[in-house]
Parts: C-alpha cells; structure tokens; sequence
C-alpha cells in the first residue's frame, strides 16, 4: 500500500488560558497525526481539552507555541481572513447544537459555505442537491430547521459540511443531543461517508462511539497520552 | 457575492417586519419632514416670487421727497427716458375719488397715466383702447377702467363709449382692462381708473410729480444709477431728497429670505434625518448581538470579517432606503392632500428634493450602520459560537 498522506500534522501545540492570574493549560505540547481517508475519535473526559484542539484543528483559533500543518498548508500564522478562508474550502463543522440558521431553509444552510466560496448559482444549486442525498435528506429540502427533528437537524449540519469537499470532517460530540437511536443513525451516516473516502475526525466523551473509529487518541488535562 | 449580500439583508429584514418597521420610523419621519417642509416652502416662494416678477424686476420706483425749489414736470421724464438705460418713464400719482355711473358709484384710485404708463405696469387691454399721447397732452377726458371697477359700475353691461362722473366731472370710457389675476390684487380689490395725466395732476392741484416709475432698457442697476444722477443733478447733490425703489433687490432679497427659510426647515429635516440615523444604529446594534450565534456560525463556515461587514451594511443602508422610499411616498400623499386643500397652489415634489433625501438617508445608513456592522464583524468565531442568547 502506497505511503498515506498526512492531512493534519500538529507538533507540540500548546493554548494556555489565562482566567484571573490562574494560567489554565488547556493544550499542553500536544502532537498528533491524522492521515487522509482516516476516520479518528479522539476521546478524553470533559475539560481535557477536546474542544480547544478542535478549534485549533478547524482553524477557528491558534496555537499559542507548536506548528500545524493542514493539507500541506503552514497554519501558524495566518491572519484572520486567511483563516475564514481555509475553514470555508478545507474543513467542514459538525456540531453538538447542529448551529443551522433558524432563518434559512435546510437548503439554505448547505448552500451558504457555498455562496462564501463565490460559487455560480447553478453550481450552487447542484452541489446542495448531492450534499442532501448523500445525508438523504432531498424530501426536506425546502424546511426550515424548525420543522425538522434533532436527527434531520444534524443531517443538514452534515450536509453543509460535505457540500464544499473539504479535506477533513470536524465533528465535536455530533450525537450529543440526539436521542441513542439517531445518534446510531448519525453514525452509520458518518461510516457510510468514510467508506466513500471522507477523512473524520470524531470527538467524543464517549467510549462506545469512539470504539466505532478506526483509531482512537486519548486526551488528558490537554496532553495527548494514548495514540493507537 | 454583493447580490448574494443583499439577499441575505432582505431575508433578515423581511424575517421580522414589525421591527425593520420600526427601525424606519425615524427615517420615514425623517424624509417626510425634509420633503414636505421644503416642498411648502418652494411651492409658497414659487408663488410669492412670480409674483414679485410680475410687478416688474425690471422697474424703479422713484419718489421725490423734497424737490428743492425745481420741481419735476412731465417733459422732465421725456428727458430722463431719453436716456440709454431707460425705456420708459412715467409718473404714478394717483387720488381717491367717487366714480358714478347712473345710480351706481365706487371709491376708486383714480391715477394720472400717460401712454407709457400701461407698458411699464404691463396691463393689458381687454376692450377699447389705451390713453394715448394726444389723450395727455390734450387733456381730454376719457378713462380707462380696471376689469373690477368696470364690473363695478356696469356689472355686465358694455362699458365703452359710456360717461362716467369722477369728482364732478364728465368722463367717456374708452378701454377696459384684462382681470388681473395675481395674488395681491385677490387680496386688495382695485378699482382702479386711469385717466390722461394732465387731467389728473389738475384735477388733484398737484401739478408736479412727486413719484414715478421707470423701466430699464437692459441692466437695472444702470437705470437706477442714471435715474440718480439725473435726480442727485437736479436736487442739489441731495441723495435724501429722493428714494428710488428697485424691484430686482426686492426679489433678490426674497430669494435670499426664502432661501434661508429652507436652509432652516432642512436643518431640521436633517436633524430629525440623524434621530432616525440614530434609531438604525440602536436596533442594529442590539440585533446584532442578538445574532451573535449566528455570525458565529457564519464565520465557523468560511464568511471573513469583509463578508459580515457586509452584510450589516447593506442590511442598515437597506433599511435606511426602505424608510425613505415610505417616508417619500407619505410625502406625496400629504402634498396632495395639502394641494387640495389650499386650492389655488399645487405642491410638487420637486426632483431634486428627492435626489437630497434619498443621498442623504443612504448616506446615514451607512454612518450610522457602519459601528455596528464592524461590531458584527470583528467578533470571535469561537466566542460567538458559544454565545446563547
Ligand atoms: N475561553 C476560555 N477561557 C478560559 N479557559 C478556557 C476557555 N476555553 C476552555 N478553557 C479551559 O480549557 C480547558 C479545556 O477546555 P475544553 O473546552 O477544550 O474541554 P473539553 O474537553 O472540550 O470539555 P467538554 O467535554 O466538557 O466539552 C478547560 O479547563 C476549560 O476550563
Ligand atoms: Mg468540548
């Protein structure tokens, strides 16, 4: 088998918070690889730092020391708009709280990153099409999150994170509000994209989903301690 | 992306319609001052300086206060006439007297006029002829009746070649004049007669005259200095011995007064234009940190700070023109409703008018939609996200 790309490559990244004189070692030299095509869980107990390496993987923030190495792209000092902009081509964001605009349809909400990309109308209109089929949601497309189930909500999420072909898939306790049975759904939704080639990073409290994934990494107080 | 942009505004503004209502109110109130207020004004000057013009902006009105021993008589005109400057010259002493024909009779303002008197006050005949030349320097006594004093005294009937008395004396009408239809004489009626200028200087033991009016050839400010010369010559260098009044100055300082009173009513206009600015940046603000979660989201998916920027702006510049193109339209429906309810003025929108308040409302929406659209973009992605509100 040929040798696998790597699509993240953190080295020794650190985030320290500062609350009140108190230094809070949120990220503390962690380092660790993801490959392309993989689907990985990284898995710790809350406040182990899960959130805050994902914000660092997604490019919504930035490491205080260590290097991060997305796609082949140097992140470490990248202004804010280079920031957005990696974020809307490379990485797509899969929530706990699904974070869909009340105001726009589910069609709307996959099709905004799209829009951010400057893409023509029916460019748009046909990437937003395949999104919702992968997610098999086509039926709703035109419902407002509103009128949708938590699972459907989420299905939507996941769409619009699919819909730009972005290198990585950042999904941060994604069944978190979801009832066991479609929280199953969700799952099998996200095995069913990584056997048609996806790269998933899942995170997760949670040892049963995590022993789902192909890989887990282990996270505590912000140090990276079991790679497997 | 600016089409898309302006999308995204309109859905936010459409998605709560009571508020974006709101919001407009002060721009609505805002136009609607700046609008109707200057629309009345230049409707009201309009009428006011078309009418200051039909007196005549090119007219000197001269009285003579103290003649100094060496009075002005009718060939004197003639001379000052015969200057370059000067079309005309006549004098414009009038009395009050009776008029009587058969059982009805009038106070009317009976005035001296020679042949140019007609052309200087621009009255035009209706029936009949004007006094002549010969009329003046043969004394002869015949009159020439305003159309109200002709109503007056013949209501209705043929007026012309019938005898009038006017202080005991005999007169044949031999002209009737147009209705004059300006605004001051629908406020003072005029019963107005004008007889040959020699008959009336006897008739009135005033054989002198003490005022006149000139009409300049070109330039009135020349006129005027000849007309000074010619009086400052004659009456021992007394500039106190004479007034001459200059129609043009008269309605360059109504210009001046009516457009300082529209310079004022649009401060105000402005100001009420700023309150409705103000209003725009209140509500903006707070919808924009309501909206918190959802820059958030909008920056997790890719949309730089540029982006929200953006659409802030274009969602309080569309705002601030959607209450101008209300506030225009209530505009028009007041100056309509107004218009019918004075009558004899219309009062339109003039375009420019509209031009000032659709540059101006956009100019604050942009001003005032500018502080919370930066507030909106240079939010943190991950402290927006997390923002519940
Ligand atoms: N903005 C912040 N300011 C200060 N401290 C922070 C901030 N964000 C996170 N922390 C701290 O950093 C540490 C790691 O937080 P993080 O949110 O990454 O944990 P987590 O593993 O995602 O927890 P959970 O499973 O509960 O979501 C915690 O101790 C937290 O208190
Ligand atoms: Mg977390």
């Amino acid at each position: 088998m040929a040798e696998k790309k790597p699509i993240i490559i953190m080295n020794d990244v650190s985030k320290i918070y500062h609350v009140g004189g108190e230094e809070v070692r949120a990220l503390d030299h962690a380092s660790l690889t993801v490959y392309e095509g993989e689907f990985v869980a990284i898995i710790g107990p809350s406040g182990s730092g899960k959130s805050t390496l994902m914000n660092i993987m997604g490019c919504l923030d930035t490491a205080d020391s260590g290097s991060y190495i997305l796609d082949g792209q140097e992140i470490d000092d990248y202004s804010e708009q280079e920031l957005a902009k990696v974020r809307n081509r490379k990485i797509g964001f899969v929530f706990q709280n699904f974070n869909l605009l009340s105001r726009l349809t589910a069609e709307g909400n996959v099709e905004l990153p799209l829009i951010y990309q400057r893409l023509g109308h029916g460019e748009r209109k046909r990437r937003v099409q395949a999104a919702l089929e992968r997610v098999g949601l086509t039926a709703r497309a035109e419902h407002k999150p509103t009128e949708l189930s938590g699972g459907q909500q989420q299905r939507v999420a996941v769409a619009r994170a699919l819909a730009t072909n972005p290198s990585i898939l950042l999904a941060d306790e994604p069944t978190g509000n979801l009832d066991s049975k479609t929280g199953d759904d969700i799952m099998a939704l996200f095995h069913k994209l990584h056997e048609s080639g996806a790269t998933i990073v899942l995170i997760t409290h949670n040892e049963e989903l995590a022993k789902q994934a192909q890989r887990v990494i282990r996270i505590m107080d912000g140090h990276v301690t079991e790679v497997r | 992306m600016l089409i898309q942009s302006i999308i995204m505004a309109w859905e936010s503004v459409r998605s709560n319609k009571l508020r974006s209502f709101l919001t407009m109110l002060g721009i609505i109130i805002g136009v609607m001052a700046l609008v109707v207020m200057v629309s009345l004004v230049n409707g009201a000057t309009g009428v006011v300086t078309s009418e200051i013009s039909n007196l005549g902006n090119d007219l000197l009105n001269v009285s003579v206060r103290d003649d100094k021993g060496s009075p002005l008589r009718l060939q004197d005109l003639n001379e000052l006439a015969s200057d370059e400057t000067i079309r005309y010259a006549a004098p414009t002493g009038s009395m009050y007297t009776t008029a009587k024909h058969g059982y009805s009779d009038i106070n009317a303002s009976v005035t001296g006029a020679t042949a140019a008197y007609f052309v200087i006050e621009g009255m035009e005949l209706e029936a009949g002829r004007l006094i002549k030349t010969v009329d003046v320097e043969n004394a002869a006594y015949v009159a020439v009746l305003s159309h109200d004093a002709a109503e007056s005294l013949f209501s209705g009937e043929e007026a012309i070649g019938k005898t009038i008395t006017l202080g005991g004396r005999s007169f044949r009408v031999i002209g009737t004049l147009k209705e004059d239809d300006s605004l001051m004489s629908a406020m003072f009626s005029s019963n107005s007669i004008y007889i040959p200028y020699t008959v009336e200087s006897r008739m009135a033991g005033q054989p002198y005259i003490s005022s006149f009016a000139v009409a300049a050839a070109g330039d009135t400010g020349a006129a005027e200095q000849a007309v000074a010369d010619y009086l400052l010559n004659r009456f021992a260098q007394d500039d106190d011995s004479f007034q001459i009044i200059n129609m043009s100055s008269i309605s360059s300082a109504m210009d001046t007064v009516t457009g300082m009173l529209s310079l004022l009513l649009g401060g105000i206009a402005a100001i009420s234009l700023l309150v409705g600015g103000i209003g725009i940046m209140n509500i903006m603000l707070v919808s924009v940190t309501e909206r918190t979660k959802e820059i958030g989201i909008r920056k997790a998916i890719g949309a730089g700070r540029g982006t929200i920027l953006m659409q802030f702006l274009i969602e309080a510049l569309m705002l601030a023109l959607f209450g101008c193109v209300f506030g225009l339209l209530l505009s028009a429906l007041i100056l309509m409703i107004v218009s019918m309810i004075a009558g004899s003025i219309t009062f339109t929108m003039s375009p420019d008018v509209v031009i000032l308040a659709v540059v101006f409302s956009s100019a604050i929406g942009l001003i005032f939609g500018l502080y919370p659209a930066n507030q909106a973009a240079k939010k943190h992605p991950i402290e927006a996200l997390r923002y519940e509100g």
